[in-house]
């Protein structure tokens, strides 16, 4: 028994196979914030007035708020002075070409796997990547404009589409929602801006990467998706950290926005750094994602795979607004070693006969702590508002916790609302028993954790299935890869 | 094929086998029966290699290499088959699934590049034939939800698949009607051939009326007793084991 566990544990623990740290020249301002740094990333970005006057409200409104204590994780308090709010690469490219593209850029991008010729070439994918804040390459933007599809860095679309920037910014995440938007809302520094007209199908997966490349640089993405009546689309987004021993903190906002008959399918692949085995490093990832189905017959769809960061608070939600709406969640989170993630999601049915569906799968390791947080609420006009949540956890050995808080609401009797939640270990037969057919423990590991994650890997795009189921073995396992 | 010399075993620091003695040689099938807590799963854990199961003295020795030097996934590679007693769930891994990592990490073992898509295609589909398996279990989760039988026949079918040197069934037969019994049966003597061998731990003389071993051993507190060969089963049957303890304390007694 307890060599069957001391195996496990061996089996579960691996380094981050992302650690390395890109050369390139950046542009990065003192530590802390105030008044004046929130001035100077304003007119580093060249913003408009109103721009800069929407960051100052939003840093008054963090001034009088407090970090909020309520999820299921511990960290050392953290200094707010002791970050930098902005760093960026100093030559800054104009792209015409990738040919233009800083060399040590493109290294980084193929040592991840995403060499954007490659990308380009093979996939079909059109990837915004976000290197420290600032957007350095795009493409296929010109055969996603041919469709009036609009999809670039949040900065660019401030100087070029200000008035959509304007009316959408802060409508489905307000400024003052919780602690870390406020935050990410005076300080954002870049992220990714889309716009799907009416009636227009966006022709390809649209995906984004990011990563956090200067120390101790905070990193503040914002995102904001608008899709008009009848209008489709899929993004992905996936990211990967440089190995550091600080803590770094990352705050994002993403909002979207489904008109009428319109769907949103957004796919995470989250994979920060972890922190060591000892629990030392690692990113705090504290995300507010939301979307609203504004109009009828709308859907949101989320998938995460979350594999990474030391502590993850994260609660993708939907808000049903529109009648007949659907509100889905996909995900799986899986924590090793220190990490820990309190992550799930919030279904607020507000229209009429709105569903909405909730996949949860939780896989704990090592020392980990592994939360699902769920909230389901049915208002008083939500007429015949359906909603079935299923919360499995897994857990890898004896010395890590799963968790399960679902919050249900319900404001009308005609609202049907389940819940299942389900927890398992890897069992000593389980493993013995793929053993037995000659798969070793490490591989017996990483089919039985696929397995359990399929229902969520099914979601994700084929070119995003791959990489995550590889990411979840590399996770696990201590030779693969 | 498998020579097992004086096996002292024991879990949990209880000696269950207490110098337990085999030779089987290919293409032989044994029986090994005897009462509850006999040691014969034990006997089964211990060949295949069940971490917890402490092996303290004594030597086996499978087709030339020492058994006990390697991991229980070697010992598969090297062809030893387990058809469980109580076969595990893996929910979200399909069966094909499944049995493709296994076939192909036995491949990769013996240096054989792993089947391709389609040759592994044709061989399962003679294989399911073989063991009358219903094809759509394959593309299920891997024993989730099945029936007993359906479990049973799961195992066997994955012996099909893997071609072992030596196959242990751990109690096959119990939960089995008598049609399954028979498909699971008729499936073994057909994986049957002067190459491998086949250790079956059963309670019942009915497999054994399909299977027809060549030798039949009776399993006693961590020892073989008496070994004979297929007629010893049917005394077995009818006289129950009390006559084989009676007949050992007669000669204790002596």
């Amino acid at each position: 028994m307890a060599e069957e566990l001391k195996m496990l544990e061996e089996t579960v623990s691996k380094e981050y196979e992302y650690g390395f740290v890109t050369n390139i020249e950046t542009d990065v301002i003192n530590k802390g914030i105030n008044e004046d740094v929130i001035h100077l990333i304003s007119s580093k970005k060249n913003e408009p007035e109103w721009m800069l006057e929407w960051r100052l409200k939003a840093y008054y409104q963090w001034l009088k708020m407090e970090e909020p204590t309520w999820p299921n994780v511990t960290y050392p308090k953290i200094n707010y002075q002791d970050i930098i709010y902005y760093a960026a690469p100093k030559k800054k490219p104009k792209l015409g070409s990738l040919d233009e593209v800083d060399p040590e850029l493109l290294k980084t991008f193929d040592k991840l796997g995403i060499s954007l010729s490659e990308q380009k070439r093979l996939s079909g994918v059109a990837v915004d990547v976000v290197m420290d804040s600032v957007s350095v390459a795009t493409s296929f933007k010109e055969q996603l404009a041919e469709v009036g599809i609009i999809f670039c860095s949040i900065s660019e679309a401030i100087q070029k589409h200000p008035d959509l920037v304007r009316k959408h910014i802060g409508s489905v995440v307000p400024m003052n929602d919780n602690y870390f938007s406020a935050l990410n809302s005076a300080v954002f520094t870049d992220g990714s801006f889309c716009y799907i007209p009416k009636g227009v199908r966006c022709p390809m997966e649209l995906s984004t990467y990011f990563r956090i490349n200067q120390e101790n640089s905070g990193q503040f993405e914002r995102t904001l998706i608008i899709a008009e009546e009848g209008a489709y689309v899929s993004y992905l987004e996936g990211c990967t950290a440089p190995k550091r021993d600080a803590n770094q903190l990352h705050a994002a906002v993403v909002e979207l926005k489904a008109m009428a008959k319109a769907e949103i399918k957004y796919s995470t692949v989250q994979n920060w750094y972890p922190g060591d085995e000892n629990g030392k490093g690692g990113i705090y990832n504290f995300v507010t994602k939301r979307g609203i189905c504004m109009g009828d017959f709308s859907k949101i769809s989320w998938t995460q795979v979350e594999t990474g960061a030391a502590i993850t608070w994260k609660y993708p939600s939907v808000i049903l607004k529109g009648d007949n709406t659907i509100g889905e969640f996909y995900s799986v989170a899986l924590t090793n070693n220190y990490q820990q993630a309190d992550t799930g999601t919030k279904m607020i049915h507000l229209g009429k006969n709105t569903k909405s569906r909730i996949v949860s799968k939780g896989i704990s390791a090592g020392k980990s702590q592994n939360s699902y947080r769920g909230l389901v609420r049915a208002a008083k006009g939500a007429l015949n508002a359906r909603n079935y949540s299923q919360c499995d956890s897994l857990l890898l050995g004896d010395k890590c916790g799963a968790h399960t808080f679902p919050y249900i609401e319900s404001k009308n009797k005609t609202a049907i609302i389940e819940h299942e939640a389900t927890t398992s270990k890897i069992g000593e037969d389980q493993l013995f028993y793929c053993q037995q057919r000659g798969i070793d423990a490490e591989t017996a590991v990483a089919l039985i954790v696929t397995g359990f994650a399929k229902e969520v890997m099914n979601q994700l795009p084929m070119e995003f299935a791959v990489e995550a189921q590889k990411l979840l073995a590399v996770s696990l396992e201590g030779s693969v890869g | 094929m498998l020579k097992i010399k004086d096996i002292h075993a024991s879990i949990d620091g209880k000696e269950i086998l207490k110098g337990l003695n085999l030779d089987i040689q290919p293409g032989e099938v044994h029986a090994i029966m005897g009462p509850n807590g006999g040691g014969k799963s034990t006997l089964a854990s211990v060949l295949a290699g069940r971490e917890n199961y402490e092996v303290t003295a004594g030597t086996i020795d499978f087709d030339g290499k020492d058994m006990l030097d390697l991991s229980p996934e070697e010992r598969a590679r090297e062809g030893l088959f387990l058809a469980f007693q109580y076969p595990v769930e893996i929910p979200g891994v399909s069966t094909t699934n499944f049995i493709k990592t296994a076939v192909n990490e036995k491949r990769k073992h013996l240096g054989q590049p792993p089947l391709d898509a389609v040759a592994f295609l044709k061989t399962m589909k003679e294989k399911t034939a073989l063991v009358e398996i219903d094809k759509s279990l394959l593309s299920r989760s891997l024993n989730e939800g099945f029936s007993g039988g359906e479990k049973k026949r799961n195992e066997i079918f994955q012996m099909a698949m893997l071609e072992p040197k030596l196959a242990i069934l751990d109690e096959t037969d119990s939960g089995l009607d008598i049609d399954a019994l028979r498909i699971v049966a008729n499936g073994v003597n057909q994986l049957r051939n002067e190459h491998n061998s086949i250790i079956v731990i059963t309670h019942y003389q009915r497999l054994l009326d399909y299977l027809q071993p060549d030798f039949v051993h009776v399993l006693v507190e961590g020892k073989i007793v008496k070994s004979g060969t297929k007629e010893l089963a049917l005394e077995l049957e009818e006289k129950g084991y009390d006559f084989i303890k009676e007949s050992l304390n007669a000669t204790a007694a002596v």
